[in-house]
């Protein structure tokens, strides 16, 4: 099994497809009603020290997600 | 807070706007109803539901109602928990919208679109105004209207602009048009659900057709929706909506069909908590797709913002720009205002000679000049200073900064017990606690949101600045600190600093005591920058500044007067024993009661009555002091309240009562000091109990006493006076 990449991983720019999500966690819901499903190409934006928050941009929008939120989101490079 | 069902209902026809968050609901409102809500650009601006009337044509007026902003009908915050108990209340009650707005960000298509989807579930016509198109246009390809209408299944789709006043007049027109037309609601979800997904849901379907009536599309969106989170199913157990009132039976039977449902779904390999959204923008996609949206994926251009913000949350910078601003701001608010202060001061002066030239001596005269002009003059001297304060904050908010200082703070907030959503209340609170309590409505998690309301009021608000400002100009030199920095303005910066650092470590604290509940999440957009709009920052720098009067003239006023009685009676002729009758006033009995009190703190039985006072609001501190001096000059001029701080002397000891010290120990008194009994009574509402309002009183005062006590008896171990 391949090792599993979470948006956390993402370098500064990088552009990768959302695959699913590692656990469930009730963020998840608000996330995919932002259209953050499987299938949906994100962006990272910015990376901020110390675990901080991170922005990414998915359809037409920029977002900040915590550091465990990001965690959570599955991507393929 | 006041639940849906206790709010009055319009009666007659009515419309809805509905969008997600930062899609410029309120600033259409605003042009429909010509009032003047506060817009911004700062998502969950409006944090409850508001009602106007807008004029759309000869023949037809209607009331539009305007509702916070949400993603989704699923709640996750307080303020879209308005948004879905209102929904509740259309199914469950006799009264509902003729036509909903659903107001789209058309820069954004999908995600906005999401809420309409769901909206068009209503069995009300939909008209999508497909905002914010200036912005689109700039960028070339906007969606046909009428292909996205047919694709849709909406009543009508329509472009314009809020913020250019685009397309407002012919969105009037198309509601005119709807609000006449039968509804003609598809029976169906506009989307397939497949064999395994249709079985699993079909009695919870049936349930709230039979239970409630809904009809068969609402009760399958209703079904999808219930099992993605607890929040739907809470919706009903504990609604506060009048119609919606579940007996045993049916709870037990609505808890049941949900639990099963679930399971059944994750036996079968679907995820419940996604499966409404799936589907959703699966369809959405192939609507657009019909609209001729072109599917390209714009993800690795960078916009304008994004560049700003290279230098703008750097991690380093970010922060020192911030604190740089904040600076700046607090320096300006004194280096700017000194001129108009004092046109003010010198236009209340001539207005008190006037009346002493004009009326003739007695009571009359007496309380025009003492208590009316000397008190509320003296308040009336710090609008100037309001005004930029709100200014800043205005610009801040509606550039789309704030949720950049939301972004880069978020962790610093998280090690406090509060989150990066914290921010902007807080910030507010340097306005006005009240507005601020209202804006903790967006932080989702309680225990953070009560933290938040609890430790806001320790921001300096705009009632403070009066006080620290005749403070800081009487007794704290002009002079440069540094060489870079002026005397007074780095005392203000000081003062509003104590306030917030104690706030945050005071919320560390609570948080250690306060029950978790849940989790906590930052999931915020960030809005595109934006050059803020002339006319709402004007708009909003008259709206505080008209509170400000407003205030000033009635509470200030009343206040003023019964003061002056107080002060000025009962009349006692100056003899020699009695060189200064104010002391024997019933206002001189009360102040020398309490003076024990507050004598280790060094205030004087003269402030002592301000303390009281200003209980009413802060800064009737100032037009206290300034209706006690000018009783006691005995009404030949109107006082210069600065000047009469500075030369009041202990009649006793003939030494100056008030000193750099004092003035120091009192405004740390105001930055702690629990006074504003609005502010608490507003704590009382969004949090339901007076066990929270009278915790923060307690805390409050004391920290102010205990911090004020350690700096006039510090100070004076050290030497100062």
């Amino acid at each position: 099994m391949s090792e599993q990449v979470t948006i956390a991983s993402l370098e500064t720019g990088e552009i990768a497809t959302i695959e699913g999500y590692l656990n469930e966690q009730i963020s998840q819901s608000r996330l995919v009603e932002m259209g953050l499903l499987p299938g949906t190409p994100v962006r990272m934006i910015k990376k901020t020290p110390m675990n901080g928050p991170v922005e990414i941009k998915v359809r037409d929008f920029y977002l900040s997600l915590r550091m465990r939120d990001a965690l959570n989101i599955l991507v393929k490079k | 807070m006041t639940p849906v069902s206790a709010m009055k209902k319009q009666t007659g026809e009515w419309v809805a706007l509905m969008g997600n968050p930062n899609s410029g609901k309120t600033a259409l409102f605003n042009l429909l109803t010509g009032l003047n809500q506060k817009v911004s650009n700062y998502p969950g601006i409006t944090v409850e539901r508001k009602m106007g009337r807008a004029v759309l044509n000869d023949q037809c007026q209607v009331q539009v109602l305007d509702l916070p902003g949400t993603y989704s009908l699923t709640p996750e915050s307080f303020d879209e928990r308005i948004v879905s108990e209102e929904i509740l209340s259309w199914l469950h009650g006799p009264d509902r919208p003729r036509v909903l707005i659903s107001v789209v960000d058309a820069s954004n298509l999908e995600r906005n679109l999401y809420l309409t989807s769901q909206l068009l579930d209503l069995n009300i016509p939909v008209i999508v105004a497909l905002n914010m198109m200036d912005l689109v246009k700039q960028n070339g390809n906007p969606v046909a209207p009428k292909k996205l209408c047919e694709a849709l299944g909406t009543a009508e789709v329509l472009h314009m602009s809020a913020r250019k006043n685009w397309g407002v007049e012919e969105l009037k027109e198309v509601i005119a048009q709807v609000i006449n037309e039968p509804v003609h609601g598809k029976p169906d979800l506009p989307f397939a659900l497949t064999g395994p997904v249709r079985s699993n849901l079909v009695h919870l379907t049936e349930f709230f057709k039979k239970e409630f009536g809904y009809s068969p599309r609402f009760s399958w969106a209703q079904a999808l929706r219930i099992i993605t989170r607890d929040s739907v199913l809470d919706g009903y157990l504990h609604s506060q909506v009048s119609g919606v009132n579940l007996d045993d039976k049916q709870v037990k039977e609505l808890q049941e069909l949900r639990d099963t449902s679930i399971s059944k779904l994750k036996s079968q390999g679907i995820q419940p908590q996604t499966l409404e959204a799936t589907l959703r923008y699966r369809w959405l996609d192939s609507v657009l797709k019909k609209a001729g949206k072109p599917k390209v994926e714009i993800l690795d251009r960078s916009t304008t913002s994004e560049k700003a913000d290279k230098i703008l949350t750097h991690p380093f910078l970010g922060p020192v720009i911030f604190i740089g601003l904040l600076t700046f701001m607090f320096q300006s608010i004194f280096a700017w205002a000194t001129v108009p202060m004092d046109w003010i001061t010198r236009g209340f002066a001539i207005f008190g000679e006037w009346i002493l030239d004009t009326l003739p001596a007695g009571i009359l005269r007496d309380l025009l000049v003492e208590g009316i002009i000397g008190g509320v003059g003296a308040i009336l001297i710090f609008l100037p200073q309001i005004m930029i304060l709100v200014l800043f904050m205005t610009l801040l908010e509606d550039s789309g900064y704030m949720a950049r200082v939301a972004f880069m703070l978020d962790r610093l907030m998280t090690k406090v017990g509060l989150h990066g959503r914290s921010v902007f209340p807080m910030m507010t609170g340097y306005a006005c606690a009240i507005p601020g309590i209202m804006a903790t409505r967006t932080i989702e998690n309680w225990k953070e949101r009560l933290v938040t309301i609890l430790v806001l009021p320790l921001m300096s608000c705009s009632a403070r600045l009066p006080v620290y400002a005749l403070m800081i100009g009487a007794f704290i030199p002009h002079k440069k600190v540094l060489g870079l920095f002026d005397a007074q303005g780095l005392t203000l910066v000081i003062m509003y600093l104590m306030g917030t650092v104690t706030a945050l470590v005071l919320a560390k604290i609570f948080s250690f005591f306060i029950h978790q509940k849940g989790q906590s999440s930052f999931i915020m957009e960030m809005p595109p920058y934006r050059l803020p709009l002339a006319r709402s920052v004007i708009r909003q720098v008259i709206l505080r500044s008209k509170l400000f009067v407003i205030n000033a003239g009635k509470i200030i006023m009343a206040i003023s007067i019964v003061l002056w009685f107080l002060v000025s009676f009962p009349k006692l002729e100056k003899t020699n024993e009695n060189r200064n009758p104010i002391h024997h006033s019933y206002a001189g009995k009360i102040g020398h009661a309490i003076e024990p009190f507050i004598k280790p703190l060094g205030f004087d039985w003269k402030i002592g009555i301000g303390l009281i006072t200003s209980f009413a609001a802060r800064e009737v501190m100032v037009s206290t002091l300034a209706t006690i001096y000018n009783v006691e000059a005995g009404g030949k001029d109107v006082v210069l309240l600065t000047e009469a701080l500075q030369e009041d002397k202990d009649p006793q000891t003939g030494e100056l009562l008030y000193s750099p010290l004092v003035a120091l120990s009192l405004m740390v008194f105001f930055v702690y000091a629990a006074q504003c009994m609005a502010t608490f009574a507003i704590v009382r509402n969004e949090t339901n109990t007076w066990k929270w309002p009278f915790f923060m009183i307690f805390y409050m005062t004391a920290l102010a006493y205990l911090a004020s006590l350690c700096v006039y008896q510090g100070g004076q171990l050290l030497g100062f006076s």
